[in-house]
């Protein structure tokens, strides 16, 4: 005889906490909001979305992104990455209450330590993604490592390897 | 007089997402530059300390290491980052203007190699440095 489970949360419960950590950890950001930047949850995988926007070129004559457009958008992307993997579970298990979260104002956020951004091709006019992976997480120190891409996720126009030092 | 130095300094100050931020180019010659940038709320990254984000000093590393490119004697025409790396040392100061100071410390026909810090009013304690190579054109 098998214990009975209980009974799974409803959907829009779960979204609910999710998405609300999620806004937690982006909307207080004046930066973020500066470049427009925006990121998409399915299940606990998060996209950084770039819309193109004419104030992020930075060189005219091709047109291109600016270069510290890219890397900001790559830090970005890792840091809220990391943020939100930390918070994960205590926003899973309640012991972080999502709903209170927003209004408490942003958690402490990772800092970064260094960050090495890698120009593999110039970032087009028209909108950028970016998916980050923690290569290694520990109680102080993190690194991750991420990705953007435009038309062709298999081709890339920019990567990064950054450490952070974590919040205590 | 049109001459390249002054061709690469109006490259510079057109740049859409530079005038965005506010950047000023203060020098810019012989592989050297230096660029300003105002403290501005929209470039917060943390609201609790008011504090840049480590993404808009980027940017002005960047800017900076790109115009050190552009003005030195053996690049003949632009410049693209091949790679940049930012070591964030402190947090800059709230309120102060954050200044790039970029050197191209070596130059072969094809690569830029260039070194910046960036400082805020105390001068003596930057708050980030950075190392970068840069692509150089013209000289084939």
């Amino acid at each position: 005889m098998r214990a009975p489970r209980s009974k799974p949360e409803p959907v829009q419960v779960i979204k609910k906490r999710r998405d609300a950590t999620l806004r937690a950890l982006v909307d207080g950001v004046p930066y973020i909001r500066f470049l427009g930047i925006e990121l998409e949850r399915r299940g606990d995988e998060l996209t950084g979305i770039l819309p193109f926007d004419p104030k992020l070129i930075g060189n005219p004559l091709l047109p291109a992104i600016h270069g510290g457009v890219t890397a900001a958008f790559l830090e970005v992307t890792a840091i809220i990455t990391l943020s939100w993997t930390y918070l994960w579970e205590d926003v899973e298990s309640g012991a972080i209450d999502a709903t209170g979260l927003a209004e408490k104002g942003l958690p402490r956020l990772p800092k970064t330590i260094d960050i090495s951004t890698d120009y593999l091709r110039s970032g087009l006019p028209r909108d950028a993604y970016a998916r980050a992976r923690i290569t290694r997480s520990g109680r102080r120190y993190a690194s991750v490592h991420v990705e953007a891409w435009q038309d062709n996720r298999d081709r890339l126009f920019a990567q990064a390897t950054g450490h952070f030092l974590m919040p205590q | 007089m049109v001459t390249k130095d002054n061709i690469a300094r109006q490259f510079i100050e057109a740049i859409p997402h530079s005038r965005a931020l506010g950047m000023r180019l203060t020098e810019m010659q012989d592989g050297e530059a230096t660029i300003d940038m105002p403290y501005d709320e929209k470039l917060v990254g943390d609201p609790e300390t008011g504090v840049i984000h480590g993404g808009a000093v980027s940017a002005l590393m960047d800017t900076c290491c790109g115009a050190a490119v552009m003005c030195h004697p053996d690049n003949r025409g632009g410049t693209a980052t091949i790679d940049l790396r930012i070591d964030y040392m402190r947090a800059a100061t709230p309120g102060q203007r954050i200044r790039a100071h970029a050197v191209c410390y070596h130059v072969t026909r094809t690569v830029a190699f260039v070194r910046a810090t960036a400082t805020d009013d105390d001068a003596e304690n930057p708050v980030a440095a950075a190392t970068g190579a840069f692509t150089v054109e013209g000289t084939s």
